[in-house]
């Protein structure tokens, strides 16, 4: 009996300190997922009174739930288009938080090498014009790696994904074809291949496939253990994804990123500059009615910018340049300043 | 014995055997589920998942203590709705029936019955997320007793309709009012049939999975409110088997194997309740 | 079956009406609140999808894009794939249901029979999310590792048969909606065959038919509208499914003619994207194709129903 009571008195006691908790609700991105979850945990642990909760539906997901005002803020890859913006009912910014690197990523049975993919074999393959592992554009590219004689299994994202956008963004730059036929979007009409529910998805897909490439963030295929390609760049080498060749794609962004911080560095100039990086952004509104939860939002940004980079590497993603943390610190400010009315909120 | 007979009888015997395969693989179907659930399951159930939270991608040893917490809540409000809705439609078909009425309901309910959970999300989402701006366990809650209601119903008017005549009209020959009547001597008559109705439809939502997606939505900590967005272990299956991790395909399998067995557990229990009786005691 | 007497005894005088008069009140309401409910289902469906009803007209239902980014969307692709795994699912399911039913109903042992009909009624009980772990997890990769390649090898010069195999796709979603499909067959239909008046059966042994004679030929035949009812209930369901659906379909909005190829259903896009639906036609096109899902499953169980009641009608006259 008294072991009852006791443990009544822990859970009304729990359930007390659960609902002072502040609880901020979030949804975005599933390509910085990792390191998102990560934050906010450690966030926690570092203030057990906030919560954040964040859950990976994609960017799409992220940017139609902060439109419909369900969640306290969105996360996306995709700079949200000024159609989009226009539709909030609160300005929001963009904040980028890491940056990282969408990867060619393939299960092929007998094949552990690391392929080399020009822009072309990339667009030749999700076009549906290269079908088979070992045609002739891909093994010139890759002399002494033994191809199967197989059709060549596409994954790509089923909801609105910022990852196929930088993809996509990437392969219209690269190819014309690929402009005209298909463009660039967080949803794109498909020609070929399977849909994956977000990153964790595709992975997934990819895992249980033999023969199937698809794209990802690096750190879904570093931790699932999956082999990822190297892909041509610019300058005309093949780059490995990686800390040190997505930081040298952003090198250049660093100067010449716009006041609102949206920008697109894919095939970014730079001799071992990974083609296909990007920034990842949180999208947070301008005005947040709740005083407790702008304290909130603010400081975990704070962190961000600083300790939380620090986690930055050991997810394979790349910190942000010294500048453009500098300056997303002036934009923290920003946020609900003085001088104009509070949104029409909850 | 003729060749036809010969034939005939062979026949028979075939199609014996023919059909009693048939239904042997069917129900061999449900050993193949539950054994996989119980041997994938059970290897991965340990002490960490009924007590952890969720941990991030590609970390070992977390949970879905808060999923299961959830469930329990959004199921527990799903049927504090819907029972009692459910319950007194079925008093109503079965005892206070209006000819015309009463058929235009019964008829509404077994198309609500059939109607596809992902519209029952729908709805919930347009009545209760929109204008809340929030995701919320409540959400899921509605959506939940809406499917909840029409089975209720009909198991309700079912087994009262079976109470015989003869019950009601001795207690009216008594005196009591109709109201009396149905309380005091029908409804405790039925309660048997109508409590295995009540346990198989909270079963039955308890699995769903599609009315929660936008509703209830997601969370990773702790659901402190009912308003808030709630994990529910239908929805962390979807998610995590969807995934690529080793631990999360085995966390998904672990709360597959909680979830049939609650919902196992239950349809046994209900069986055994209209088999033995759990008779309620006459006020 | 003697009628009972009722006693009209005006003598004795009820005591006052309120109580009843509230007592039917209170359970009137509860009743519209299932008519309100559904209403209300049906309003929100109607406006929700407004936006994109206004734009597409009718053209939403036979136009095969889907394109969120130039807000053009058909629902022929979800219609094609909704239709195309049910109707799988049945071919598979109802011989199977069908002749299980006619064992447990018919040529079973009584206690045997009662003993599997509970395991069976017990498959029906089984989630929807859990056919997609064990679907996505199991069956998958047994349909891409063995069962696809054989059918290639051996029927691959069909147009059914063609393209790589992918595991997901409409062949195993059919066969896993055929899984969750039987156990209502089975119940239904055996339902329908033990209303058959005693008479029918012991008419037909007693001109010395064999057991089985006696079922399929008199048995089943007076029990046939209830078996389809129960066919058209089974698909009414199979078109409403989402979880397992979505996660073997492989989520390709495209028509294809192959059963190895991937595909999507209504339920399964409704489930994936509207969380992520930007702008008011998106969000208006997911919502009409629940309407158009909600229309489809509310014609089919009409059917169903009016089968099954006029099988039991027939059952319960003759005797």
């Amino acid at each position: 009996m008294k072991r009852r009571l006791l443990t009544c008195g822990v859970l009304l006691a729990a359930g007390a300190s659960i609902a002072a908790a502040q609880k901020i609700n979030a949804a975005g991105a599933t390509f910085p997922a990792a390191i998102y979850q990560t934050w906010f945990e450690q966030y926690h642990k570092l203030h057990p009174g906030i919560e954040i909760n964040y859950q990976s539906i994609g960017s799409g997901g992220g940017i139609a739930q902060l439109t419909g005002g369900t969640v306290d803020f969105g996360a996306s890859d995709m700079p949200m288009t000024d159609d989009q913006l226009s539709k909030l009912k609160v300005k929001a910014f963009h904040f980028p938080t890491v940056l990282g690197a969408v990867v060619p990523t393939y299960n092929i049975p007998g094949v552990s090498a690391d392929l080399k993919f020009t822009p072309e074999s990339l667009a030749g393959i999700f076009l549906g014009t290269i079908t088979k592992w070992n045609d002739s554009r891909l093994t010139k590219d890759n002399p002494g790696v033994k191809f199967p004689n197989e059709e060549i299994q596409v994954v790509h994202r089923s909801e609105g994904s910022g990852t196929t956008f930088v993809w996509t963004d990437y392969l219209s730059k690269v190819s014309p074809e690929w402009k005209s036929k298909v463009g660039a979007n967080t949803s794109v009409s498909w020609p070929v291949g399977l849909g994956g529910r977000g990153n964790e998805g595709v992975a997934g897909l990819l895992k249980q496939t033999p023969n199937s490439i698809g794209y990802v963030e690096l750190v879904w295929a570093a931790q699932n253990k999956l082999a990822t390609g190297l892909v041509k760049n610019a300058a005309g080498n093949f780059v490995k994804a990686g800390v040190e060749s997505v930081t040298e794609a952003a090198a250049g962004a660093a100067k010449e990123i716009p006041a609102d911080f949206r920008i697109s560095i894919t095939n970014a100039p730079g001799k071992q500059a990974f083609p296909i990086s990007s920034f990842t952004y949180l999208l947070i509104p301008s005005k947040i009615p709740d005083a407790a939860k702008t304290d909130a939002i603010k400081g975990f940004l704070q962190w961000m910018l600083a300790d939380g980079q620090k986690y930055a590497a050991g997810l394979y993603y790349a910190p942000l340049p010294k500048e453009i943390v500098a300056k997303e610190t002036r934009q923290i400010a920003q946020i609900n300043a003085p001088g104009a009315p509070a949104g029409k909120g909850k | 014995m003729s060749k036809r007979l010969i034939w005939r009888k062979g026949v028979n015997a075939v199609m014996l055997t023919v059909t009693g395969v048939f239904t042997a693989v069917t129900v061999a179907f449900l050993f193949l589920i539950l054994g996989f659930l119980v041997y994938y399951g059970g290897r991965s159930l340990d002490w960490n998942f009924f007590t952890k939270l969720p941990l991030s991608a590609g970390e070992t040893g977390g949970g879905m203590a808060n999923a299961i917490l959830g469930s329990l809540e959004i199921v527990a409000v799903a049927a504090l709705i819907g029972l009692p809705i459910g319950f007194f439609a079925g008093v109503y078909l079965s005892e206070f029936e209006d000819k015309v009425f009463a058929s235009v309901v019964r008829y509404v309910s077994d198309l609500l019955n059939g109607i596809p959970s992902i519209v029952v999300g729908l709805l919930a989402w347009g009545l209760l997320v929109v204008p809340m701006r929030q995701f919320s366990g409540v959400a899921g809650s509605i959506a939940l007793s809406v499917m909840l209601i029409p089975i209720v119903a009909r198991q309700t008017e079912q087994f009262l309709r079976e109470v015989p005549n003869s019950l009601r009209e001795g207690a009216l020959a008594l005196g009591a009012t109709k109201w009396r009547m149905v309380a005091t001597v029908v409804v405790p008559a039925g309660s048997k049939g109508i409590l295995t109705g009540m346990i198989l439809g909270v079963a039955r939502i308890s699995g769903e999975s599609a009315p929660l997606l936008f509703t209830a939505f997601n969370n990773q900590f702790w659901n402190g409110s009912i308003t808030q967005p709630t994990a529910s272990l239908p929805v962390m299956i979807y998610f995590r088997a969807l995934s690529a991790y080793d631990d999360w395909h085995r966390q998904a399998w672990a709360a597959g194997l909680v979830l049939i067995g609650g919902v196992l557990t239950a349809n046994i229990l209900a069986r055994l309740v209209l088999a033995k009786g759990v008779s309620v005691p006459r006020g | 079956m003697a009628t009972p007497l009722v006693v009209e005894t005006p003598v004795i005088r009820r005591r006052t009406q309120t109580g009843d008069i509230v007592a039917r009140w209170v359970v009137t309401v509860f009743a519209a609140v299932i008519l309100f409910v559904t209403a209300l289902i049906v309003y929100q469906l109607w406006i929700g999808s407004e936006p994109s009803r206004l734009k597409s007209g009718f053209a939403f239902l036979t136009s095969s894009k889907w394109n969120p980014v130039t807000e053009e969307f058909g629902a022929l692709p979800f219609i094609y794939g909704t239709v195309v795994t049910s109707v799988l699912a049945l071919l598979i399911s109802v011989p199977l249901g069908v002749g299980a039913a006619i064992y447990l109903a018919e040529l079973a042992p009584a206690g045997l029979s009662n003993g599997l009909t509970f395991l069976v009624e017990l498959l029906a009980a089984i989630p929807s999310v859990i056919y997609g772990l064990l679907g996505f997890l199991t069956v998958v990769p047994l349909m891409r590792s063995y069962v696809e390649p054989f059918l290639k090898s051996a029927l691959g010069f069909l147009p059914l048969f063609k393209g790589p195999s992918f595991g997901v796709g409409f062949l195993t979603a059919g066969v896993v909606l055929s899984i969750m499909t039987v156990p209502y067959i089975i119940s239904v239909s055996r339902e329908s065959l033990l209303a058959v008046p005693r008479e029918q059966r012991e008419a037909a042994l007693a001109l010395g038919a064999t057991r089985w004679e006696a079922t399929w030929q008199v048995v089943v035949p007076y029990a046939k509208l209830g078996i389809f009812g129960s066919i058209f209930l089974s698909l009414a369901r199979a078109l409403g499914e989402t979880m397992a659906v979505t996660m073997v379909i492989g989520n390709d909005p495209k028509i294809s003619a192959s059963l190895l190829a991937p595909g999507y259903s209504i339920a399964a896009v409704v489930a994936n994207e509207f969380s992520e639906a930007t702008g008011a036609i998106y969000q208006a096109a997911l919502v009409e194709l629940g309407l158009v899902l909600f229309v489809l499953t509310i014609l089919i169980n009409a059917v169903a129903r009016l089968m099954i009641v006029a099988t039991t009608r027939k059952g319960s006259k003759r005797s």
